[in-house]
């Protein structure tokens, strides 16, 4: 494509760590949500892991804060060209949640769902080995409501529609089936390093 | 005249816009009209991408609600002007008409309305530019009646289509302008509850402070929160 005319743009200050096409908000933190924002008591949340697994397994919110720790200290990279460096989040890695659950050998994709009705779906191989968490903490502080609190999902190798709020399933399953934003018109696996954003790219 | 169910979800491919026309209706926003190659048809609702590349290859992309409807020749598209805004301040300050624009669309089906189920919109800022497409499909689809909008503004002059609006029949509902008819102040229960008779679905688009209030409001009318479609923008702190 041509150049814009009179077009120089910013300053590039990230070379090498911004993916294609986005640019770094700062301080800022978008919110975007389809959805009205829930208010969620702690004292009824759970998550549930199901699905293709040998043992269908739920946690209390007291019950997964006895889980170990995991934390993420990193960039994260929205779909709508802005990505935020050197987040910090804590929660809990969804390796150790699989490790209680046992997959099934033929588990091939996992569903994210919200409390909301919010889906979205990923290869199980975009969630194992310490690339994906449950989150409930940002910063040192409890996640905020607006940004999926009280916990939501984190795979922050991927645009972060995939990182569902308010999380509250990860259904396994054998093969792929497009969750909310897959449906409406957004990329099946949303890599933001080969700029995966709708469908077709 | 085809229904608007004929538009059909394609995968879309970058194409040119050409600038047709483009003015500054308020202080803060450019209103933009493209000719688009290949245009797809849309859906009320939906936006469009538009990317900029410098002469190194560096671009910048953003995507803008269309407020056009799909029978327009032309994508119109109204951008508020983000202080720093890398794209908005190039499409304010720097664009001329004739000058010609990589852009991708039409983009999202969730925020988008079928013309069928009755709905209102409580929109704000540059928020209300998915309801002016939504109105203006209904107009040309003879739908008024299932369209109730409820735009919020500053005051007249900070409202982006306020005569369109308020021509069309929309509440206009301003936080710091008396209009002789609605003292200053943002909507209230009492006023936007008697608008959702009928109403099956409420689109909420506006800057995140804003679409918290709407949400909150409509939440306070009974309006269930599954009914409630929120298109949300700009940063937090």
């Amino acid at each position: 494509m041509p150049v814009t005319r009179g077009f120089i743009g910013r300053r590039r200050s990230h070379e090498g760590r911004l993916p294609p096409g986005q640019y770094d908000t700062g301080a800022g933190w978008p919110v975007l949500t389809a959805e009205a924002t829930p208010r969620l008591d702690t004292d009824r949340w759970s998550l549930a892991v199901d699905g293709l697994v040998e043992r269908p397994t739920s946690w209390t919110w007291d019950e997964i804060h006895a889980l170990p720790e995991s934390s993420y200290l990193g960039d994260i990279h929205c779909v709508t060209t802005w990505s935020k460096f050197d987040v910090a989040f804590r929660g809990v890695s969804v390796d150790t949640l699989l490790e209680a659950a046992g997959p099934l050998p033929d588990a091939a994709f996992v569903m994210a769902h919200s409390s909301t009705g919010y889906t979205t779906n990923l290869p199980l191989s975009d969630v194992v080995d310490g690339k994906a968490w449950v989150v409930w903490e940002y910063g040192g502080k409890p996640l905020p409501r607006e940004h999926g609190g009280p916990a939501r999902f984190l795979v922050p190798h991927l645009y972060f529609w995939k990182s569902a709020k308010w999380v509250s399933r990860l259904e396994l399953m054998a093969s792929d089936r497009p969750g909310f934003w897959e449906q409406n018109g957004y990329h099946d696996r949303g890599d933001p390093w080969l700029e995966q954003r709708y469908q077709g790219d | 005249m085809g229904a608007i169910d004929d538009v059909q979800a394609v995968e879309t491919a970058w194409t040119t816009g050409r600038v047709i026309e483009k003015t500054l209706p308020t202080p803060d926003t450019v209103r933009l009209r493209m000719h688009v190659e290949d245009r797809p048809r849309h859906r009320p609702g939906q936006h469009y991408l538009i990317r900029l590349r410098a002469p190194d290859d560096y671009v910048a992309q953003r995507s803008y609600s269309v407020a056009s409807d799909d029978d327009d020749p032309l994508v119109e598209l109204l951008v508020e002007r983000l202080p720093d805004g890398e794209v908005s301040e190039f499409l304010a300050d720097v664009v001329e008409v004739g000058d010609e624009l990589e852009m991708r669309g039409p983009i999202g089906r969730w925020f988008t309305w079928d013309v069928t189920t009755p709905a209102l919109c409580l929109v704000g800022g540059t928020g209300v530019v998915p309801a002016v497409s939504m109105l203006r499909t209904a107009r040309r689809l003879g739908r008024t009646d299932l369209l109730r909008v409820v735009a919020v503004g500053r005051d007249p002059t900070m409202l982006p289509y306020a005569d369109e609006l308020g021509r069309a029949g929309a509440t206009l509902a301003y936080t710091r302008h008396d209009d002789g008819t609605r003292p200053a102040g943002a909507p209230t229960v009492a006023e936007v509850a008697p608008l959702l008779a009928g109403v099956e679905r409420a689109y909420v688009c506006g800057s995140s402070r804003f679409a918290s209030y709407a949400e909150a409001l409509l939440l306070d009318c009974g309006v269930p929160a599954g009914a409630i479609r929120v298109e949300r923008f700009g940063p937090t702190g």
